[in-house]
């Protein structure tokens, strides 16, 4: 949805994980957009991964035509139930293409966490370990006086990427907070047990299992349990299939991002072995990856097994073909475990199925719980997160407990709704170069505290401000022909100092007398007081806050009153 | 005035056991801590009792960073932290972490076993002294303290290796470890941004070398290595296990695959296997290329490249033979020279830099009879070749990287004193910084000049701005405003708003004239005259 803003003048993207950026050659390639994107190097590669393996499964069943008349507005109110409700198929789109994916990941640049990088001199951008995926992170964007943090997508659980990284959250003016787990009824460890134990039922029964999944990411948790599990289930024979383009990249990228990793992969490295016991699955033979049904795979099917593939929504990949393959039977299980997509809905086109179907879904983003406890150990003054996590899900409205719940209240937004933050800047930071600050002359007001008059010259560049010392006046130019120096001299507007504090009249009065005025007289009025030099014909009105000097056609005396005057004033 | 001060322990005007002292703002910064390999005796560690008399390192130091895991650079780590005591953080790279710990096992095992030397570090101080390292990813800044910040840049050298800057508020220092400006078969070149740090350290081991092309000097290697094995001769190339040992592999893998030859290519055993295999799990430290094909082909795995055995240095025929350590001062490699060097079909080929002392230094200077062990005379017959593969920067290199990161000034550590002298003055006048090259203890202070940050409310800062946009923006404008100074914190306001935040009224001064005007017109027309004049 692009008409809200202009994208070609957006500066920058951040990407929070290899699942955030499935559109990106939509807005890099497309839409005039200039600026940088960021992302760590697992968050580039795993992305373009799951990139690959998209274009390839769309470009493998090419269409001869495709229609597009019903998208107008007439005819699709017209069709039957899905395809009349669906919203804003107007702004559907044709998949990208691999030289588009290439083109707009030659457009990131790649960080690492808690790399602080400066944009334009004004703020700062950090990346941080959000727990949920290899190099998956949130972000702090911060200047000098304020900090926003942007969550999404993070996780508390122990899995294999490395620990969510709290502490650099804490101080935040405002925290958006985005990408909870879907199913936040489901209990992610149970659900790994489940998985484990359907499978098992399956094969032993001599079915064969199927999976729908991502190339990256859950998977690597899975095979790592099925590693410890199979040979207590008395599984060793069974073969296991993964099926994706990019499955062996997915295996072998997945083993050399150690730095990304949990603590006790990290130290599996250091010894050094590979962090993922899936190379040992691969070495003895019980995982075994093609890049596709057709070849190698074929000749090495064997039944029952158990196939790992894409694409979870069962729309289209070589999950197709195992679900038309197995589904009549009812030996055979098909175990969802990518929270994404409704299984219902992914199923819908294949009933009537005999196939058994299990729901395990492995979502390990935060939960409300885990959130409300994130945000105590934070703290931050101002929450915002779209409007459906301030209330309960539509299906289950009485649980409460399904919401978030902090105080102030959080802030919520909705699609292509613009959200003011209710955060004022009233300070920056700005440089004073060491020679100007030799020059100053503190006074102190109160104790404690000291004032000094600045008048400098302002520098901008970058954003970053620095204050030098004025060049000195220059010599008045002898020839006409060295006007031009006085290029580089301040406009020097005069400086009316303001002025502060009370005229004590006595003193004042012994000291126009120090300076000979002989016949000074005091009146008193109801505000003040009014000193009469007669002489001089001079009248000077002295209140708390004002002192008004009248006197004729006199400049020398005028200037010397002033001066007098100002001796008993502070000037800022 | 502000100071940062640097005092070299080990690697002032010398190679070998760097450790090198720096306090800055406040905080004291120990980088490196090696271990010399011309030594045997005391003077093999740095000498840690002057950074602190009595008192404990640990609270003296605010923390320690290993640059890579040459011994040179970290040998000295768990003497350092687990015999003279220190607790504080130990930084390095992932790479460096793991590796380091094997190259000290290694180490120990050579001075306790096999010398039979006592009151060394044991195994277990190894491990607890790695148990205080934490680890760091590139350019991640990593907050030490509330102040005390440092990065870690790519330095190519070896894997893991990383250029450090310690940054304390707008004071940096940035420490240079050893580094390579060119990319070579495995690595890639050394990068750092324009960080304009206060001091650069730099590593000065070629100060006065400005090398050919890689490709002559690998085409050399290939060609000095197939002529030994065309007639029979057996070749010793010395190396350590991590570093140019896969560099030169990966070399002469693709020659031999290219050349169809049978002669065999042994890599001298234990380490070199896991070396290879940490390698492979690192490869995002290696050079683009590798790490764009390690899918389809992992560069590390070796096809003609066997596990060597002691007994196969006495098979007949010609072979090459990788052995470590690289300086012939100890181990595998020195056996092998020793039943070697008598034939002159042989050759040895030292691919890096050889401390004095060693028998590397020694054969390379041109000496052709060693005193060995025992008062033994060994007669060396067999070809001697030097060649620079070690991957430090050159003059060239050095030069450049002071381009890059444009210190305000630089200080040379790690290499020989009269090449440093030459390098000094040649810094000094193409940049026009001044140049250090301190020895070992003495202390080199350097002023630095910080601006002083304060913050500038956001109205007065706009509208200064906004008048600065006006038709001459290249003019510039004077500013004015009050700095109010409370409690140890610097604000710049208006001079209105530092009234009303102290509760003080503005006292309003007022004058009054009286003007006589002799005007011939009316009345009103010469009041508008006057008001003309004085809006004009």
């Amino acid at each position: 949805q692009t008409e809200l803003l202009d994208l070609s003048t957006v500066d920058v993207i951040l990407i929070s994980n290899y699942h955030c950026m499935m559109a990106l050659p939509y807005i890099t390639e497309y839409t005039g957009f200039t600026g940088t994107v960021y992302a760590t190097e697992p968050t580039v590669q795993i992305g373009r991964l799951l990139m690959e393996e998209l274009v390839n499964s769309i470009e493998r069943v090419p269409k001869a035509q495709s229609a597009s008349m019903w998208k107008n507005k007439e005819v699709q109110r017209l069709l039957p139930a899905p395809l009349k409700d669906a919203v804003e198929v107007s702004m559907w789109r044709k998949c990208y293409t691999m030289p588009e994916v290439n083109a707009a990941l030659s457009k990131i640049q790649l960080v690492g966490y808690s790399q602080k990088i400066e944009l334009f001199g004004a703020v700062q951008v950090t990346p941080l370990s959000s727990g949920y995926a290899l190099g998956s992170s949130n972000w702090i964007i911060q200047s000098h006086y304020e900090k926003v943090s942007y969550v999404s997508g993070s996780s508390l659980l122990t899995t294999h990427p490395q620990p969510m990284d709290q502490a650099s959250l804490k101080n935040s003016d405002v925290l958006i907070l985005t990408g909870l787990t879907q199913i936040p009824t489901a209990n992610p460890d149970g659900m790994v047990g489940e998985f484990c134990s359907n499978l098992a039922m399956t094969v032993r029964n001599g079915g064969n299992v199927l999976v729908p999944c991502y190339p990256s990411g859950v998977i690597y948790d899975l095979l790592e349990c099925l590693y410890q599990y199979i040979d207590s289930a008395g599984l060793s024979n069974v073969p296991f299939y993964f099926i994706s383009p990019v499955a062996n990249s997915s295996l072998e990228f997945s083993q050399i991002f150690a730095e990304w990793l949990c603590h006790n992969k990290q130290t599996k490295v250091y010894l050094p072995e590979p962090p993922f016991p899936h190379a040992e699955l691969i070495q003895t033979n019980k995982l075994k990856h093609y890049p596709s049904i057709h070849g190698d795979f074929s000749n090495d099917f064997k039944q029952p097994c158990v196939v790992f593939t894409g694409h979870p929504s069962l729309r289209f990949g070589d999950v197709v073909h195992f679900m038309e393959l197995w589904g009549k039977s009812g030996l055979n299980t098909v175990i969802f475990t990518e929270p994404d997509f409704s299984y219902l809905d992914a199923l819908a086109p294949y009933q009537p199925l005999a196939m058994k179907c299990v729901y395990c879904p492995i979502d390990t983003r935060l939960n409300f719980i885990q959130v409300s406890k994130l945000l105590k150990e934070v703290q931050p003054l101002h929450v915002v997160c779209p409007e459906q996590y301030t209330q309960p899900p539509p299906t289950q409205s009485h649980r409460t407990d399904l919401m978030i719940d902090c105080q102030p209240p959080p802030m919520s937004y909705r699609r292509a709704e613009v959200l003011t933050l209710p955060y004022k800047r009233r300070y920056e930071k700005i440089e004073i170069m060491p020679e100007l600050a030799d020059s100053l002359v503190p006074l102190e007001i109160k104790p404690g505290i000291s004032l000094a008059t600045v008048s400098a010259v302002l520098h901008t560049k970058d954003n970053k401000h620095v204050l030098q010392l004025p060049p000195k006046p220059p010599q008045p130019p002898t020839s006409k022909k060295r006007k031009r120096v006085s290029d580089d001299v301040p406009e020097c507007k005069p400086l009316k100092p303001l002025l502060s504090g009370s005229i004590p009249v006595d003193q004042f009065v012994q000291t126009l007398e120090k300076h000979g005025f002989s016949d000074v007289k005091v009146e008193d009025t109801a505000k003040g007081h009014i000193v009469l030099l007669q002489e001089a014909e001079t009248l000077i009105q002295i209140e708390e806050d004002s002192t008004h000097i009248i006197c004729d056609n006199d400049e020398p005396l005028r200037v010397k009153l002033r001066d007098l005057v100002l001796k008993f004033l502070q000037k800022f | 005035m502000p100071e940062i001060k640097v005092t070299p322990l080990g690697a002032g005007q010398d190679v070998g056991r760097s450790c090198i002292l720096v306090s800055i703002a406040g905080k004291n910064v120990m980088l490196d801590c090696g271990m010399h390999m011309g030594y045997n005796d005391d003077r093999r560690f740095p000498d840690f009792s002057y950074i602190t008399q009595n008192g404990r390192l640990t609270d003296f130091l605010d923390c320690v960073i290993i640059s890579h895991f040459h011994l040179d650079h970290c040998g000295a780590l768990p003497y350092f932290s687990e015999m003279v005591g220190y607790d504080g953080p130990i930084y390095m790279t992932h790479p460096t972490k793991a590796i380091c710990p094997i190259l000290l096992e290694d180490y120990r095992k050579i001075t306790v076993d096999k010398k039979g030397e006592t009151n060394f570090f044991t195994s277990q101080m190894i491990k607890d002294c790695m148990k205080k390292v934490v680890a760091v990813h590139l350019h991640q800044t990593v907050q030490v303290d509330e102040e005390l910040e440092i990065k870690a840049y790519y330095a190519g050298h070896v894997l893991g290796a990383a250029m450090f800057q310690i940054k304390v508020g707008c004071e940096s220092v940035v420490y240079t470890g050893d580094y390579n400006m060119t990319p070579d078969r495995h690595l890639g070149a050394a990068w750092i941004d324009k960080c304009r740090p206060d001091l650069l350290i730099s590593e000065s081991t070629y100060a006065t070398t400005i090398r050919d092309s890689k490709r002559c000097r690998e085409r050399d290697f290939l060609k000095k290595v197939h002529e030994t094995v065309e007639r029979g001769g057996k070749v010793l190339i010395p190396v350590f296990a991590l570093g140019r040992a896969q560099e030169l592999c990966i070399l002469l893998e693709t020659f031999w695959e290219r050349m169809n030859l049978k002669a065999p290519i042994y890599f001298s055993t234990g380490l070199t296997e896991k070396a290879n295999h940490y390698y492979k799990l690192f490869i995002t430290w290696t050079n683009q290329k590798i790490r764009k094909t390690f899918v389809q082909r992992n560069m590390f795995e070796f096809k003609h490249i066997k596990a060597f055995d002691r007994a196969f240095a006495d098979n007949p025929g010609p072979m090459v033979v990788f052995a470590t350590p690289g300086m012939l001062h100890a181990g595998q490699s020195l056996q092998i020279f020793r039943k070697w060097a008598g034939n002159e079909k042989n050759m040895v080929i030292m691919p890096g830099y050889c401390v004095q002392g060693t028998v590397g230094h020694k054969i390379l200077s041109g000496q052709r009879k060693l005193e060995m062990e025992g008062r033994q005379i060994l007669e060396v017959k067999m070809q001697v070749e030097y060649m620079s593969f070690s991957a430090h920067a050159d003059a060239k290199g050095i030069m450049q990287l002071i381009r890059q990161a444009e210190p305000r000034n630089v200080l040379l550590v790690h290499g020989e004193a009269k090449k440093m002298e030459f390098l000094k003055q040649k810094i000094e006048q193409e940049f026009h910084v001044s140049c250090y090259m301190p020895a070992n203890g003495e202390t080199t202070t350097i002023f630095t000049n910080p601006s002083i940050p304060v913050d500038i409310s956001l109205g007065l800062l706009k509208r200064e701005t906004a008048i600065g946009l006006l038709p001459d923006v290249k003019k510039p404008k004077l500013m004015h405003g009050t700095l109010i100074m409370k409690d140890n914190s610097f604000r710049l306001v208006s001079p209105e708003q530092a009234l009303k935040e102290l509760g003080l009224a503005e006292h309003q001064l007022r004058f009054t004239c009286r003007v006589h005007i002799q005007d011939p017109r009316k009345e009103h027309e010469t009041v508008l005259r006057v008001y003309n004049h004085l809006k004009g």
